[in-house]
């Protein structure tokens, strides 16, 4: 079908896209009926179980498993001597073939405490377990690097000297200019700002920690998996390089996934193991992660920071923005997503910025992705300005409000080249402070403070780059297909963790095929029935997976159309379809339901047009129109802190955001409220600390911290609707949103309740501890 | 340790296993029962995803031995439907987008009926506090603070 003609044939009814409908993958998940990969049983199964180093840096001096191999029960017990030379390549898509996975098993040395040195399987995990404690592994400690601050000046240890780098250093990028007159812009302004801001490191913490069900089959080649993961084709293609087999030779599943927020984009050393362990037992092996190895052997996330320098003008005017920026990327990093320091002047009219920025290794969990891996750099501007604000006296929403994007500075390219068209920063703050109401909340501040309570608002707003058109991930495919039934069913290559993507693409292939949603299923994260989808992350699925489903929905359309409208006699521009029935417009006697044009289809090709297939199926890819799709949103926090106990409450927290029209709204504010409650987290709660020898002191949910109910206020979500151009839907992305925002705005909070007592606030955690310190530090405990 | 044989209710149907001191509840039902609607998030008892129902009162099943559940009755997410469809509470999870992933819903729901048993008309102080041994990392609590209320009130709209 030609664009004219598709422009042609009637427009599909909004019936379902933009309500609230019940999500599809409830009914079973309420009843304890989902399907996790800790839930699979197989015939002949084994459990596996990993010994891990307990130092941060040493060498392998001796490793013996025997008695372990003795224990009734264990089938095996492998050292990196029994994968060596068993596998192929080992690199993602994404991330590009030098980024190789390391060894599954350390080799001669452990570079963080969590290294896996050697994997037990056996008949029951507690068995494995037990096993794990007989090896006896002795171990040559080194001064470990811990400190990712001063890690790339230490030449003397080095993270990774015995592979022959010869500096902690992954990545060095020298301070660059991305304006001619930077220099002069800090010269001449009224005011130049510099802090340092520093963000703790906190975790993913998916519920469901990883895991893997690997079973080689020997008579065919074949490696079935099933694994929780965020993208079962690329799991798919990793490990047919792996094991050196076509990608037919390699079906990975995920029915239902307990969470990922990044942390399950890639494939892990543990998977690659217990690959090599089911292809050389011949036994299906699983692994499931406790919560111990999740925490202190799951990739890391967060910890880095950056000396930022703003020039002010006395009104407030920022004239330039610069960071010199370091990041922990551990020793491992499973993907080394950092601060994006070409976004550091975020929704805001600076016309001027400079960066520096570097990557250290140290002998810490590496680094992986977490929810808007890049959102350093909202972090870092947003607590810098509001250090600049009250370093020149002025309010820092005032400062805000002045330097915001509006919907008169549009289109704006930002000095890092980045093209705003559809965004709303200055609208979604406006929106924010109403909601607040912002002029009652200062003069309730002055109450408070005047009988020695603190009490402090934190803002923050960013733009959120979704869709990315990095190569891999610039597509979606889905294949939509009426069956004979008339049932409805669309394959899609997404593997969600909680997103509700069968519900959400279910209400736009109902709307444009004219179908009711109850009789639309969706399939997914199935490598065998499925096309190729890069993985569930990055804000893309809405605007992507919903892009390509659209697009095959409509494909479908004109054939259910063309097939109608040859049986009734009509045209197929007088046609409409309706709840599963096409019609003629106007004459709703003359109408045939979708089973009986399935019927036509697939069973009397006889009485189909000459010229048409028989069958009712469409599949497409698509592409966005432009990369990436920008939302928006701008985040408010209350935060009242007892200054007897230092502990912080959040009284009120406000979120306005632009992710244009919504398909799902329920399914939106679920997002934004999880985002943020990870943000609120990541400031009051979470921080996963290792003490000077590298030893992790975070290891139990007893240390590293949750919210919980009694922690997280009721979050109040405004929306600012404004349609995105690079799809049909207009749609944007959204799901890291909350996540990017809310760190900053909880810790501008506490920022502001402490302001006036000249406390000035730079680095996060701010639990309570940290609050008392810094009370005390300011003479004010 | 000699294996144990240990007899248990669950979900009104006597299960017997033969097992070792040391397993746990959790464990029992999940691979001796194949009831795996009980997750198993941090097995320390802390996210309380492992929930269910011993004798009426909500209990990590991760904390608990299978050996020490011997003779007595549990309760699984499984079985809290008499099978007429879900129940008020996970109706209601459906209703307010109480879940998200919905791994930690099973042990959200069991908590939620042992809390409206309890006390049927909750507070929202009640109720956060009542449930702030179960974890959840996807939805911020918000939609699941609000299935308990829809809950409570449908419950006592139809038992006056």
């Amino acid at each position: 079908m030609t664009a004219a003609e598709q422009t042609a044939m009637p427009g599909p009814a909004a019936r379902f896209v933009g309500q609230s409908v019940t999500r599809k993958e409830d009914r079973r998940l309420v009843a304890g009926h989902g399907e996790y990969v800790d839930d699979i049983v197989l015939p002949g199964l084994l459990h596996a179980a990993f010994l891990r180093s307990e130092v941060a840096r040493a060498t392998i001096a001796g490793l013996d498993v025997e008695a372990a191999r003795k224990l009734p029960g264990v089938v095996a017990v492998f050292t990196w001597q029994d994968f060596d030379q068993q596998f192929g390549e080992a690199w993602h898509a994404m991330l590009g073939e030098e980024l190789q996975v390391p060894p599954p098993l350390a080799v001669t040395d452990v570079r963080h405490v969590g290294d896996a040195i050697a994997m037990v399987v056996a008949e029951s995990r507690y068995v494995a377990e037990d096993a794990c404690e007989l090896i006896e592994v002795d171990l040559d400690p080194a001064p470990p690097v811990v400190d990712y601050r001063n890690a790339a000046a230490d030449t003397d240890n080095l993270v990774h000297g015995a592979w022959g780098f010869p500096s902690n250093a992954m990545v060095e990028v020298p301070f660059t200019p991305l304006a001619p007159d930077l220099d002069e812009a800090f010269t001449s302004a009224d005011h130049v700002v510099e802090a340092t801001i520093e963000q703790n490191r906190y975790l993913c913490v998916p519920m469901e920690t990883r895991g893997i069900v690997a079973s080689w089959s020997r008579g065919r080649d074949e490696l079935d998996l099933v694994c929780s993961c965020q993208g079962v084709h690329e799991t798919r293609n990793f490990f047919a390089r792996y094991l050196r087999v076509p990608e037919a030779n390699v079906r990975v599943t995920a029915r239902d996934v307990g969470g990922g927020f990044g942390q399950k984009m890639f494939v892990f050393r543990e998977e690659c193991a217990t690959v090599l362990a089911s292809k050389l037992i011949g036994r299906p092996v699983k692994w499931i992660e406790d919560r111990r190895e999740n925490l202190i052997a799951a990739p890391h996330s967060r910890n880095e920071q950056g000396h930022v320098r703003l020039a002010l003008d006395d009104d407030g005017t920022i004239g330039a923005i610069a960071i010199d920026h370091v990041a922990d990327v551990g020793a491992y990093p499973a993907c080394p997503a950092v601060m994006d320091t070409q976004l550091l002047p975020g929704p805001y009219k600076i016309p001027r910025l400079g960066f520096s920025t570097a990557m250290v290794w140290t002998n810490t969990m590496g680094k992986g992705a977490y929810r808007g891996p890049w959102m350093f750099e909202t972090t870092a501007r947003e607590m810098a300005i509001d250090v600049a604000a009250r370093r020149v006296g002025l309010d820092p929403v005032e400062v805000r409000r002045t330097n915001l994007l509006g919907a008169e500075d549009l289109p704006f390219t930002s000095s890092s080249g980045n093209v705003f068209q559809e965004i709303t920063p200055r609208e979604t703050l406006e929106q924010a402070l109403d909601m607040l109401d912002y002029d009652a909340f200062r003069r309730e501040q002055a109450a408070a403070r005047a009988d020695g309570r603190l009490l402090g608002l934190g803002a923050s707003a960013y733009v959120e780059p979704t869709s990315m058109g990095a190569p891999t991930l610039a597509t979606e495919g889905a294949t939509v297909r009426v069956e004979s039934s008339g049932k409805v069913v669309a394959f899609i290559g997404t593997t969600s963790h909680g997103q509700s993507v069968e519900t959400t693409i279910a209400q736009i292939v109902a709307d444009h095929l004219g179908v009711e949603y109850d009789d639309v299923t969706i399939v997914q994260a199935d490598t065998q029935s499925t096309p190729y989808g890069p993985g569930t992350g990055g804000s893309r699925t809405a605007v992507v997976a919903g892009g390509a489903a659209r697009q095959a929905t409509m494909a479908v359309r004109h054939k259910v159309l063309t097939v109608a409208a040859h049986a009734m006699e009509a045209s197929p521009l007088d046609l409409d379809i309706e709840g599963g029935v096409v019609s003629v417009r106007g004459t709703p006697v003359r109408s045939m339901s979708l089973a009986e044009v399935a019927k036509s289809a697939y069973r009397l090709a006889d009485s189909l047009p000459p010229d048409v297939e028989a069958g009712l199926e469409a599949t497409a890819r698509f592409r966005p129109t432009q990369f990436p799709t920008w939302s928006n949103a701008t985040h408010l926090c209350v935060i009242e802190i007892d200054p007897a106990t230092c502990v912080p409450t959040i009284q009120r927290y406000i979120v306005s955001e632009d992710c244009g029209p919504m398909i799902n709204p329920q399914v939106v504010d679920g997002q934004i409220h999880g985002g943020v409650v990870q943000g609120i987290g990541g400031v009051l709660l979470e921080d996963f600390v290792y003490d000077d020898d590298g030893n992790p002191l975070t290891t139990t949910f007893m240390d590293y911290l949750l919210p919980t109910t009694t922690e997280v206020p009721d979050i109040e979500i405004g929306h600012v609707e404004t349609r995105s151009t690079t799809n049909p839907g207009g749609f944007k992305g959204m799901g890291e949103g909350g996540a990017i925002g809310a760190h900053a705005a909880v810790a501008n909070a506490v920022a502001d309740a402490l302001a006036h007592l000249g406390i000035e606030v730079t680095r996060t955690p701010l639990g309570p501890n940290d609050i008392h310190s810094l009370l005390d530090a300011a003479g004010a405990a | 340790m000699v294996d144990v044989s240990v007899t248990v209710t669950v979900n009104g149907e006597a299960r017997t296993g033969v097992v070792e001191p040391r397993r746990t509840l959790a464990d029992f039902l999940r691979e001796d029962c194949r009831l795996t609607g009980t997750h198993l998030g941090c097995e320390h008892g802390v996210c309380g995803a492992c929930t269910a129902m011993l004798d009426g009162r909500a209990v990590r099943s991760c904390l608990v031995l299978a050996v020490q559940a011997d003779g007595r009755e549990v309760t699984t997410v499984e079985g809290l439907s008499d099978g007429d469809g879900p129940t008020p509470v996970q109706e209601a999870f459906r209703a307010e987008h109480g879940l998200q992933c919905g791994f930690c819903t099973p042990g959200f729901v069991v908590s939620v009926t042992a809390l409206l048993a309890d006390n049927p008309s909750p507070t929202d102080d009640e109720i956060r506090e009542g449930l702030s041994g179960n974890l959840c990392r996807c939805t911020g609590y918000q939609g699941i603070i609000r299935a308990v209320r829809r809950a409570a009130e449908e419950t006592a709209a139809v038992t006056p």
